[in-house]
């Protein structure tokens, strides 16, 4: 059996990942499947921990942020997409009409 | 007893005696601005008529008791520790007095003042101002505590404050409202001062502790200032605001602005007789304080005759009677000062009397005259106001001490009593029989200039013409209290009983002075008040009963013409400084410098912080995200810190566990 360990290191490696391309690209798209990632390296960790606790809490976590993620998809998704209409754009830095 | 429960049918809800006006006052405030001039008659008269009727079966329930100090606790109002302060009322021999006289003349002034006030603006105004002012009044009688007494004192202050501004579009009303109400203020800080020390003294502010208590008390000695004597010097300095005695009583003149009912009624009858009545309800505290006994004489004696010399010169008819009111209070204190509280509440009901009457009569004249309060422009309108001339002779007469009217009995027993005093006596008895011969001649200086000689006014733009008979009645009522209201005292001038003073005796005690074996001297004290009496009338009948004119004034004359000076020396001395430390210390440094330039400081900080801090909101969605992350790891390493602090202090190379 693969010890917790390993798939707890593999999260990590994954949520690292998915930070540095959050910061540092600037496709609004990239930005999102970064965030996508990190959300998935959480569930990753959370069946992990279920899995050696032997407690079926991590699942029904997970079961929850695939819902919300899933949501959140639908809601991001169209936001990319009425930007991308009104700004012919998809580069982040120039979404900051709200800066002073 | 079978009948008990129903002898006390009024007696066990106290309550109601002042609730009525204060319904009174609340429906006419409330409602009384839409309704026609009749309704809020209704109300306010019915209310403290009522009112009235309350009393008086009380107080026959009392006689029914057999004189039983009755007292009540309605309800607990505050409890903190072992501090109660109770809406706990009573009633005894010196209440009862107290309860007739405000409900009896209040209810008689109420009935005038809806002749006096039918066309002035603010009927409704008025009539629930002095329904209120009857509620506080009626408190402050029944109070069975200093704290209750207190909410009737400060209560009464405030409609005082409200009736003498009345007109409050005329300045000078205002104003002279505004000084009334903060030369109370001075009073009342002592009056609360004494109220703590009492409690201090006797962890209770309830009459019935702190008076029992009080009498197992060592009096003080004369000159001795110990507990008590300062707690009594504090309330009598609350007394003084309230009853207008030397130092504080310059509001009183000026709050002749207020409508002349009011002036009878607050300003004469009832209002500023609460300082007397507080002095005589505490005389357990004061006798065992002869120095604060001896202030009391002192003051009320310096008041009597200084407020009586300036009354003798002044133009305005108001004006007069209110000095002379002063003046009168001076005689109450001074009565209270010797140890005769029975004498000074005597004085005190009939002056009720015969100085509302006297007001009242003034105000029929300035009505008859249109508002003329002037005397030098009146003259010759006993042929003209008959009624008003006879009323006005009969509280003149009263006043001035003649035999059998009221104030000849109240102010000879005074005047007994001061002679009798261990403390400079003679020479309290003196000023005061010099203060009577003041009283008598400024009195008639004032029904002369008048009622009598000729016309001083332009008949084409005065009609003169009797007053309406709500006003008249109340002041024949009025006359002929004055005139019976002293005859309780009549026996003893011949051997016989006191009724009054005896009906009083089980409130006042041992405190009151055994008058035996001195009746000659009572007798001939007497005829030298009526001598004294008639003296001012002779003086004021040469200076005044011919052809006369204001003249022009000049050495004493005028002194006493501009009062002494006196509010003129408060100007300089108190107020002004008072205003230029104001102006150029509290306004410009400490509120303009101080309190607006800390806060105005802080709002220049606060946006100089946010101008620079602004700029780390980019609007960049990945710097933000860099903030987060930032914070996630300061964050984790605080919850980690025990983990890595070993690796931390001991610094090995191999840190990885």
């Amino acid at each position: 059996m693969v010890p917790t360990n390993y798939y707890l290191i593999l999260s990590a490696i994954l949520f690292g990942l998915g930070i540095v391309g959050f910061v540092f690209k600037r496709n609004i798209i990239t930005l999102f499947m970064a965030i996508e990632l990190m959300l998935n390296a959480v569930n990753l960790a959370f069946v992990a921990f279920s899995q050696s606790l032997g407690k079926p809490d991590g699942e029904v976590f997970v079961l929850f942020v695939i819902v919300v993620a899933a949501a959140e998809a639908a809601v991001g998704l169209g936001i990319i997409i009425l930007t991308a209409r009104n700004r012919r754009s998809l580069n982040v830095e120039r979404v900051d009409l709200l800066k002073l | 007893m079978p009948t008990h429960e129903h002898l006390r049918l009024i007696l066990e809800y106290l309550w109601i005696i002042p609730l009525l006006p204060l319904l009174g006052s609340a429906v006419n405030g409330l409602l009384g601005a839409k309704w026609p001039n009749k309704f809020v008659t209704g109300v306010a008269l019915g209310s403290t008529g009522l009112s009235f009727a309350c009393a008086l079966e009380a107080v026959r329930e009392f006689f029914a008791d057999g004189q039983a100090s009755f007292r009540k606790e309605f309800f607990d109002w505050i409890i903190a520790g072992n501090f109660r302060a109770g809406f706990d009322l009573q009633l005894d021999q010196l209440t009862v007095v107290m309860v007739l006289v405000v409900t009896g003349v209040g209810f008689l002034i109420h009935i005038y003042a809806t002749g006096y006030m039918a066309h002035e603006g603010g009927y409704y105004r008025f009539f629930s101002y002095l329904n209120l002012f009857m509620f506080f009044m009626l408190i402050l009688v029944l109070a069975a505590n200093f704290v209750l007494l207190f909410v009737g004192w400060e209560g009464v202050g405030l409609c005082s404050y409200l009736l003498i501004g009345f007109y409050f579009l005329k300045k000078s009303a205002a104003d002279a409202g505004k000084k009334a109400f903060i030369v109370n203020r001075i009073g009342d800080f002592g009056f609360m001062l004494g109220m703590f020390l009492l409690f201090r003294a006797f962890g209770s502010l309830d009459f019935q502790t702190v008076f029992a208590k009080a009498a197992t008390w060592q009096p003080d000695a004369m000159g001795q200032f110990g507990t008590l004597t300062i707690a009594c010097l504090l309330l009598f300095m609350g007394a003084t605001g309230k009853s207008a005695q030397l130092p504080l009583y310059v509001w009183l003149p000026d709050a002749m602005e207020g409508p002349t009912p009011v002036s009878a009624l607050i300003h004469a009858a009832t209002m500023v007789t609460a300082g007397v009545y507080v002095v005589a309800r505490s005389h357990v505290l004061f006798t065992h304080a002869p120095t604060a006994m001896y202030v009391v004489a002192i003051v009320g004696c310096a008041t009597a005759i200084f407020a009586a010399t300036i009354g003798m010169v002044q133009p305005d008819i108001k004006k007069v009677l209110a000095y002379s009111t002063v003046s009168q209070l001076g005689y109450m204190f001074l009565a209270c000062g010797v140890g005769a509280f029975g004498a000074g509440i005597f004085h005190l009901m009939t002056h009720s009397f015969f100085k509302a009457l006297l007001f009242l009569s003034a105000g029929s004249v300035i009505h008859a005259m249109g508002g003329e309060q002037d005397m030098w422009h009146m003259g010759g309108l006993a042929s003209k106001i008959k009624v008003t001339f006879v009323c006005m002779l009969f509280g003149t007469i009263a006043i001035t001490g003649f035999a059998p009217f009221a104030g000849f009995f109240s102010k000879d027993a005074i005047l007994f009593a001061a002679y009798q005093s261990e403390n400079s006596g003679k020479a309290l008895y003196g000023i005061g029989l010099l203060a009577a011969i003041f009283t008598s001649f400024y009195m008639f200086r004032l029904v002369w200039l008048t009622f009598g000689g000729e016309k001083r006014y332009d008949e084409h733009h005065v009609h003169v013409h009797e007053s309406p008979g709500s006003m008249t009645v109340p002041l024949m009522i009025l006359a002929l209290l004055s005139l019976v209201g002293g005859w309780f005292a009549a026996p003893a001038l011949g051997n016989g009983p006191n009724y009054f003073a005896d009906f009083l005796a089980p409130v006042f005690g041992n405190a009151e002075a055994p008058s035996s074996h001195t009746h000659s001297l009572e007798l001939t004290l007497s005829i030298v008040a009526v001598l004294a009496a008639a003296l001012g009338l002779i003086v004021a009948w040469r200076m005044y009963s011919g052809k006369v004119s204001r003249g022009t004034s000049t050495g004493l004359h005028k002194i006493l013409y501009n009062k002494y000076y006196v509010d003129e020396l408060y100007q300089a001395t108190i107020v002004g400084p008072l205003v230029w430390l104001s102006r150029n210390i509290f306004w410009k440094v400490v509120d303009v410098g101080m309190i607006d330039g800390s806060v105005d400081g802080i709002a220049h900080g606060t946006e100089a912080v946010g101008d620079t801090v602004r700029h780390t909101q980019s609007g960049n969605v990945r710097s933000y995200a860099v903030w987060v992350i930032i914070g996630a790891i300061v964050i984790l390493a605080i919850i980690f810190w025990p983990l890595w602090r070993p690796a931390f202090f001991v610094a090995t190379s191999g840190g990885v566990r």
